[in-house]
């Protein structure tokens, strides 16, 4: 079933690629937007890289989650997946996995080029890389929350940040600090552990929350 | 098999409906009518599990539905206002991801035909936002023919369709409930279906 | 003897209860609010490193200390309300969140105004100023949701899920703080060498403390009143009441 929801998710992602590549274009526009912003001194860009492109990510799957129930919750799917015998849990994870494959996936592979706009080395482009890998599936799990929790309600894209942006902060906090921390010289393995014990957790843990909000959002 | 003890639903301020009770036996049709806003989607909702009613039980078997969880949902069918099909998928997509979501995973040779038999036949690949309304009914009313469950709860089955295919709804739910399925419906259609049962739900 | 306690649950029941402790509450508040102080800044010995500055702890500790306390007992309450149905529980839950919000602003806004004369900034990233700074994003996301629902029972529990989603987010959005900011430790001053305090400073605090709890409860008292009336206006017992009132 995991895998049924997945490719129906991905299928619809084919037939509307332009929402696909508008997360893609803000996430490489917001990057772009800094140097413009802070005046293009190298040096100090390399050492606000790392935030810099963490932060666009997160806005970027944020601004991509009013779409991971709402067409569904128009449409009236969405109904028939909480009257389906199969487990809730993982039609919901199985939503959360799509959402990360649909805007996930294209941010990591996207954020070694913006990086060398940056000029960062080629160790911390690959540091850069890995922890977004580790920490993108991470804020799709705990993005669907808040996205079945603001289901129809005016507003819902606004308020959906003030839920979820608070959450994010540790997978901010570790995603962006592996690479300063390999920059420094300094092992990233504590970072990237701590990333993966946060992946498990929110495996565990937000499907459930987001299943118990999808059903209180329908009632 | 299907009882209901002493239903109320509140929306808001206002108490929709109160003292609901009824019971359905198998191969018996319950027609849920009354005036707009008198609460028979939401009823049909509570049949379904999705909402909770403000005081009272439904039961299924002898069993509160509340505990039943997936198991009742094997046994359930509703078709809602909404159509739940995806407009950017075609008919045999939305068939067949409609059916496995329910439990009965269908191949694609199986939807062509049970499209054909709805009267979709030639348009089975054609993404569902270009069909009319009265076919992408059709589309939504096509799971009905795959399902091997016991209760339909279908709101509205009837809206949008032309008489050919309210006379295959007809056959459909009278087949359905020869074979001792069960039937909760809402519909502001004259529509006259044989069944061993026909109870009347009238909402104030 | 078995007490009833389910006769409390009663929003009924609880209305009247609660306009009864509302004067003790408040009157407790006030009195423990004016002893504290007096201690705080009459009594208690200048410190020898900050000067006078340092007595706005008596009002930025509690203050801090309410805000995580409140956040706890929102989630508990707002748990219960999911769990067990109970309208009551959700409704406290509901009260708490802007006296926990206020305190959390409260605790900022202090912190801040002791931070300038202690670090001359008004704003340090220090990790536990961070953390305080997150808490206040939680409530406001509590809060906001809540407001965006029209549907009662709706808010209420999703109201319940983001408070639960932030208690389990708590601990560890404070470790990743901490962490985050030893790795940066030059940027900020570390707060956990504080001085030995003082005896009648502890004193001050507690009594302070105490002052912040009484406030707190007569606030949510207060407004869960307000909550209740305003959910069961069309009930028989509101409308017996506003008959009583206008008689």
């Amino acid at each position: 079933m995991l895998l049924w929801i997945i490719q129906r998710d991905l299928l619809l992602a084919m037939r509307r690629q332009s929402d696909v590549l508008t997360t893609l274009f803000f996430f490489i526009i917001v990057v772009s937007l800094f140097p413009l912003s802070v005046g293009p001194e190298m040096n100090m860009l390399r050492t606000m890289a790392p935030g810099i492109v963490w932060v666009a990510a997160l806005l970027a799957s944020m601004l991509s989650l009013g779409r991971m129930f709402s067409s569904d919750y128009l449409d009236g799917t969405l109904e028939q997946m909480l009257l389906s015998p199969h487990s809730l849990f993982l039609l919901v994870l199985g939503k959360a996995l799509a959402h990360w494959l649909v805007t996930g996936v294209p941010l990591v592979l996207m954020a070694p080029i913006l990086g060398i706009q940056y000029d960062l080395p080629a160790d911390a482009l690959f540091v850069l890389t890995a922890s977004l890998l580790l920490g993108t599936p991470i804020l799709s799990l705990i993005g669907a929350i808040g996205a079945a929790l603001t289901l129809g309600l005016r507003g819902g894209g606004v308020l959906v940040s003030l839920l979820v942006l608070p959450l994010y902060i540790p997978v901010l906090i570790f995603g962006s600090g592996a690479v300063e921390a390999s920059s420094a010289g300094l092992g990233y393995g504590a970072h990237f552990s701590l990333l993966g014990a946060f992946l498990l957790v929110a495996v565990a843990f937000s499907p459930w929350a987001t299943a118990s909000s999808l059903r209180i959002s329908m009632e | 098999m299907l009882r209901g003890n002493d239903l109320v639903c509140v929306r808001g301020d206002r108490r929709l409906f109160e003292d609901v009770n009824f019971f359905l036996d198998a191969g018996g049709i319950m027609r849920v009518s009354g005036p707009n806003g008198s609460g028979k989607t939401s009823l049909l909702r509570m049949l379904c599990g999705l909402s909770l009613p403000a005081h009272g039980e439904i039961s299924w078997r002898g069993t509160a539905i509340r505990s039943l969880g997936g198991e009742y949902y094997n046994e359930v069918t509703y078709l809602g206002h909404l159509a739940g099909v995806k407009d950017e998928l075609t008919a045999i997509e939305n068939l067949r991801i409609s059916s496995a979501l329910a439990g009965a995973e269908i191949g694609e040779d199986k939807a062509r035909e049970v499209l054909q038999y709805v009267g979709l036949g030639g348009r089975e690949l054609l993404p569902v936002k270009v069909l009319s309304q009265g076919q992408k009914k059709r589309v939504a009313l096509a799971r009905l023919l795959v399902s091997s469950t016991a209760l339909w709860i279908l709101d509205e089955p009837l809206v949008a369709l032309d008489t050919s295919a309210i006379k295959m709804i007809k056959d459909l739910l009278e087949q359905h409930l020869a074979q001792g399925g069960m039937v909760v419906m809402t519909t502001h259609q004259e529509i006259d279906i044989a069944a061993a049962t026909i109870q009347q739900l009238q909402l104030a | 003897m078995a007490i009833n306690w389910f006769k409390y649950s009663s929003p009924a029941t609880y209305y009247s209860l609660a306009g009864k402790l509302i004067p003790i509450f408040t009157v407790a508040a006030v009195l423990l609010a004016i002893a504290g102080l007096y201690i705080g800044f009459f009594v208690a010995p200048t410190d020898f490193q900050q000067g006078e500055a340092y007595r706005i702890i008596f009002i930025h500790v509690p203050a801090a200390w309410m805000s995580m306390f409140l956040y706890l007992v929102m989630a508990f309450w707002a748990a219960i309300g999911l769990a067990f149905n109970t309208r009551l529980s959700s409704m406290i839950a509901t009260a708490i969140a802007p006296t926990g919000a206020m305190f959390t602003f409260l605790a900022l806004w202090t912190g801040s105004l002791w931070g300038k004369p202690m670090w001359g900034t008004w704003w340090v990233w220090d990790a536990r100023l961070t953390s305080e700074l997150i808490l206040l994003f939680l409530y406001i996301g509590f809060m906001s949701l809540q407001a965006a629902i029209d549907d009662p029972r709706r808010a209420d529990k999703a109201g319940a899920v983001i408070a639960l989603v932030g208690v389990v987010n708590i601990p560890i959005i404070y470790f990743s703080v901490n962490w985050w900011n030893t790795l940066h430790q030059g940027a900020s001053v570390s707060l956990t060498q504080s001085p030995k305090m003082a005896s009648t400073m502890l004193l001050g605090m507690i009594i302070m403390s105490l002052a912040c709890w009484m406030y707190a409860i007569a606030m949510t008292l207060i407004r869960s009143r307000v909550i209740i009336l305003e959910r069961e206006r069309h009930t028989a017992w509101v409308a017996e009441l506003h008959e009583k009132e206008a008689a």
